[in-house]
């Protein structure tokens, strides 16, 4: 066969002409102006305000840690109302396409709507979610001034939020890929998907890949150089410790995303015949190559929030956390276990009943270290002084929700079994019973618990127990009524069903849809009325909870050091120590502190990828090779730059210490 | 880490009121090391796609009728002559010689402009006479496989040329003899790498 030849195209334009505007579909429409129209006020507002240097020097230049994981949080949850906005609308079709009824979306869009439903709520809300979370807390917990690359930090998140722009553009010029989140050969290559979707799908998905990858490797350096003196490896508290071995997933399964992607691009632009049908090519190996990455990533998800658990439930129940050790080595051996099991995802290739059991069998071994997780919580909590606070409500509704998925979980890898349940409902309810369960639970539990540390006051109690109660209840009701589903047969992304008698099913899912679209409201308003009440809310202690590790040693928020000295360690639970020992806080003796500067580089090649990815989408060749070139000659002018550091004087630092100790003086 | 004992009748010391700061790029060489094991994950796909795939020629041609050993000997005799001159360059950084870092460099660069130009040479060859990547599986995981490795090569020369420059700017301070270090991990990692393609895709590939 001869290579397939790429389809003429305009050397200027590429594939892109007026045509690819999605003119003809009012939903769209009607969703970009809003989308213009609100982000023209959020500009106007900006310039109003004169905010854009302010922007520009303190925050998208910035290379502070704590700076980066907020705007990483900010860009999660931003991705997350569009992710679950293309939720309700799945929830809405599936609802209503009954009775001959085809529903509203055409299946061009109901297609494209699903995978971009899973592409981004694990992408671009949970990764820079758990980032954003990660980057905050590890370096103070463990004492630091700072990442141990702080350029390439910025640089991270930039790569990130260009990989979610890619994404989004795709909403509004040409359309995004409709292969399911996974984008399966052959469906994905040339041959059935001929259409700049999948393009839009690798390149968005490469581009924030890097990054992810990057501090990946950032944060491992972290939490192994910068340790405090004294923070032995076994006196780390459990979140950098799930944090470690997440960071080490990372960096260990995300190469294999982005070379698999290659593959496929490679198919889809040279020709090749790595996933073809014909040829030689096998899909099934591009499925083995995704889903040893997608194993491993869901554990990258739920393993920071499995620490976050551990610090809030030690927390709230007065508590040193039950079982320290057996938890670290839990930690670590759901890690080496997370590689060994990806098979369990497509039991159904047919690879013989001896892979299959190992497969099912390492599976089920999963749950043996994450069940020792589960009773720790449990002793911790056991004769403990437990305060029902946000944090705690919530950790409490993920133990109860978890278990549940995870028991779905171990009755699909028996390997029989998946053979009945293999993308039916059923598994579509598991894996939101745990990512829902295990990480937004565990995200919400983080928001609430580190909130007044990020930003001096806490949350709103009232308006988080209505989203808290709205959430689970609507988590219940959603998901619950796809388990049935699954267990009759009903399988995944379907668009109009014909049997009648299942539509009441999907209409409680949705009045469960509905149900947590309150409570997404109901945080958002918590977030508002917070911000309105902060004066109120406010925390001059620094330790609002009574927190036990070193995040709570220093002022909320924490200055841009972090720490004046850095803390030595002697204990686990560090903070407790101190307070039960009555530490000193010192209040002269102050040093210049040694600080990286703020660069644009990291958002100006951010900038040049992005440009470089749409240009790859739509074949628009010289702007591949101009913007390609812009990146690489940037880059090297950047390692030009030898100066990439200042001194906070000692006398700034003692100006910043005076006013924590009267703000301290104040409040005792 | 400074170290800090408290001993029993000392006060417990919780601060560090004598710290200094962490030496820059004291962490620099860990997280190279990490990266470089990232990008042997990419490796490693590579070479898992050809263990899967390198059989499959579509009843088009086997490495039997494609490879060339001897050139493929010289080829890897230039990449492994510019390891050694990459080690003579970090021997003349020790001894605190500009100049002769940038000797080496330079010569080290020939080298690998020398494995490049074969590399091309053979690639143009096989689509020459119709063994394209698009022909099969095979050759599809072959020429990715083989042309990722050359492509790190010419990333791996452009660095060298900026370092030159570098060094020429501003000698051997530390942060240059860092960048040197690093540049050294890369190269001598490529080096391995290339062993592992000499291996398995081209002596085992004649054998198949």
């Amino acid at each position: 066969m001869t290579p397939t030849p790429l389809p003429a195209t305009d050397p200027i334009f590429g594939k892109l002409s007026l045509a690819a505007l999605p003119l003809h579909e009012p939903i769209l429409i009607v969703t970009f102006l809003g989308v213009a129209v609100g982000g023209l006020v959020v500009l106007g507002l900006i310039t109003r305000y004169r905010l854009w240097g302010y922007l520009w020097k303190e925050w998208f230049t910035t290379v502070d840690h704590k700076r980066i994981g907020i705007m990483y949080m900010i860009l999660g949850l931003i991705m997350f109302l569009r992710g679950f906005a293309d939720a309700i609308m799945m929830r809405l079709q599936q609802a209503m396409a009954f009775g001959g009824s085809e529903g509203y979306l055409p299946a061009h869009h109901y297609d494209q709507v699903f995978t971009a439903h899973g592409v981004i709520m694990i992408f671009f809300v949970a990764m820079p979610f758990i980032t954003g979370l990660m980057n905050y807390i590890v370096p103070l917990q463990i004492g630091a001034r700072d990442v141990s690359f702080p350029f390439l930090n910025n640089f991270s998140f930039w790569m990130t939020a260009a990989g979610a722009a890619l994404t989004m553009i795709s909403l509004f010029v040409g359309e995004y890929a409709q292969t399911g989140w996974l984008a399966y050969p052959p469906l994905s290559g040339i041959a059935y998907s001929p259409n700049v979707g999948v393009d839009y799908y690798i390149w968005g998905l490469q581009i924030a890949g890097v990054g992810t990858t990057l501090s990946g490797i950032n944060l491992i350096v972290t939490i192994l150089k910068l340790r405090a003196p004294g923070m032995g490896l076994m006196k780390m508290p459990v979140f950098t410790w799930t944090s470690l071995c997440s960071n080490i997933l990372i960096v260990a399964s995300f190469p294999i995303l982005t070379a698999t992607l290659a593959l496929l691009s490679l198919d889809r632009y040279a020709g090749t015949n790595f996933f073809t049908n014909d040829l030689g090519g096998s899909p099934m190996m591009y499925v083995n190559l995704i889903w040893i990455w997608g194993h491993p990533e869901v554990y990258i998800l739920i393993l920071p929030l499995f620490g976050v658990f551990s610090e809030v439930t030690s927390t709230f129940s007065g508590k040193k956390l039950f079982g320290y050790t057996s938890m670290v080595y839990a930690t670590v051996c759901i890690t080496i276990l997370s590689y060994l099991v990806w098979l369990h995802h497509f039991f159904t290739m047919g690879s013989g009943a001896s892979v299959n059991s190992f497969f099912g069998i390492t599976t089920m071994v999963i749950s043996i270290p994450t069940g020792a997780k589960l009773f720790n919580w449990l002793f911790t909590m056991y004769r403990g002084r437990i305060r029902f606070e946000l944090p705690m409500m919530w950790t409490i509704a993920f133990m109860l929700t978890f278990v549940v998925g995870g028991m779905t979980g171990v009755l699909l890898a028996v390997p029989p079994a998946d053979f009945v349940l293999h993308n039916s409902l059923f598994l579509i309810a598991h894996f939101h019973n745990v990512i829902i369960g295990g990480v937004l639970f565990g995200l919400f539990a983080a928001i609430n618990y580190w909130w007044p540390k990020a930003f001096g006051f806490k949350l709103d109690v009232v308006w988080g127990k209505i989203s808290f109660w709205c959430w689970v209840v609507g988590f219940w009701l959603a998901f619950m009524p796809l388990y049935i589903l699954g267990l009759m047969g009903v399988t995944r992304r379907m668009r109009v069903f014909d049997d009648p008698s299942l539509q009441i099913w999907f209409v409680i899912a949705a009045i469960g849809a509905g149900v947590i679209a309150c409570g997404i409201a109901a945080m958002l308003i918590q977030f508002g009325v917070s911000i309105w009440k902060r004066k109120e809310l406010a925390d001059e202690s620094g330790d609002p909870w009574h927190g036990r590790t070193l995040e709570w040693a220093t002022s909320s928020p924490p200055p841009d050091y972090n720490f004046a000295f850095t803390p030595v360690i002697h204990n686990l639970d560090a903070w407790y120590d101190m307070k039960t020992r009555g530490h000193e806080r010192p209040v002269d003796g102050f040093r210049d502190i040694h600080m990286p500067s703020n660069t644009g580089t990291g958002i100006i090649l951010a900038g040049f990828c992005l440009a470089m990815g749409f240009a790859l989408v739509w074949h628009i060749w010289w702007l591949v090779i101009a913007s390609f070139a812009a990146t690489i000659a940037y880059a090297i002018f950047h390692t030009f730059n030898y100066k990439r550091d200042f001194d906070i004087p000692a006398a700034t630092v003692a100006a910043v210490e005076a006013a924590r100790t009267r703000q301290l003086a104040a409040g005792a | 880490m400074s170290a800090n004992t408290v001993t029993a009748g000392d006060p417990v010391q919780f601060y560090d009121l004598d710290e200094h700061a962490h030496p820059e790029g004291h962490s620099t060489m860990l997280g190279f090391w990490i990266y470089l094991m990232s990008d042997c994950l990419i490796f490693a796909i590579l070479f898992a796609c050809f263990a899967v795939l390198g059989g499959n020629y579509a009843a088009g041609p086997a490495p039997k009728d494609l490879f060339d050993l001897p050139l493929v000997a010289l080829n890897t005799a230039m990449l492994l002559f510019s390891s050694i001159t990459y080690g003579f360059a970090v021997l003349q950084m020790q001894q605190g010689k500009v100049k002769g870092v940038q000797l080496w460099l330079a010569i080290t660069g020939l080298f690998g402009l020398a494995f490049l130009g074969i590399e091309l040479y053979e690639f143009h060859h096989l689509i020459e006479i119709g063994a394209t990547p698009q022909r099969s599986a095979f050759l599809s995981s072959f020429f990715t496989l083989v042309g990722t490795h050359g492509l790190h090569v010419t990333f791996g020369i452009v660095w060298l040329l900026v370092l030159m420059v570098q060094l020429g700017k501003h000698g051997l301070i530390a942060a240059n003899k860092r960048r040197v270090m690093c540049l050294s991990m890369f190269w001598h990692f490529l080096d391995v790498v290339w062993i592992g393609v000499f291996t398995i895709v081209y002596l085992m590939g004649v054998l198949r």
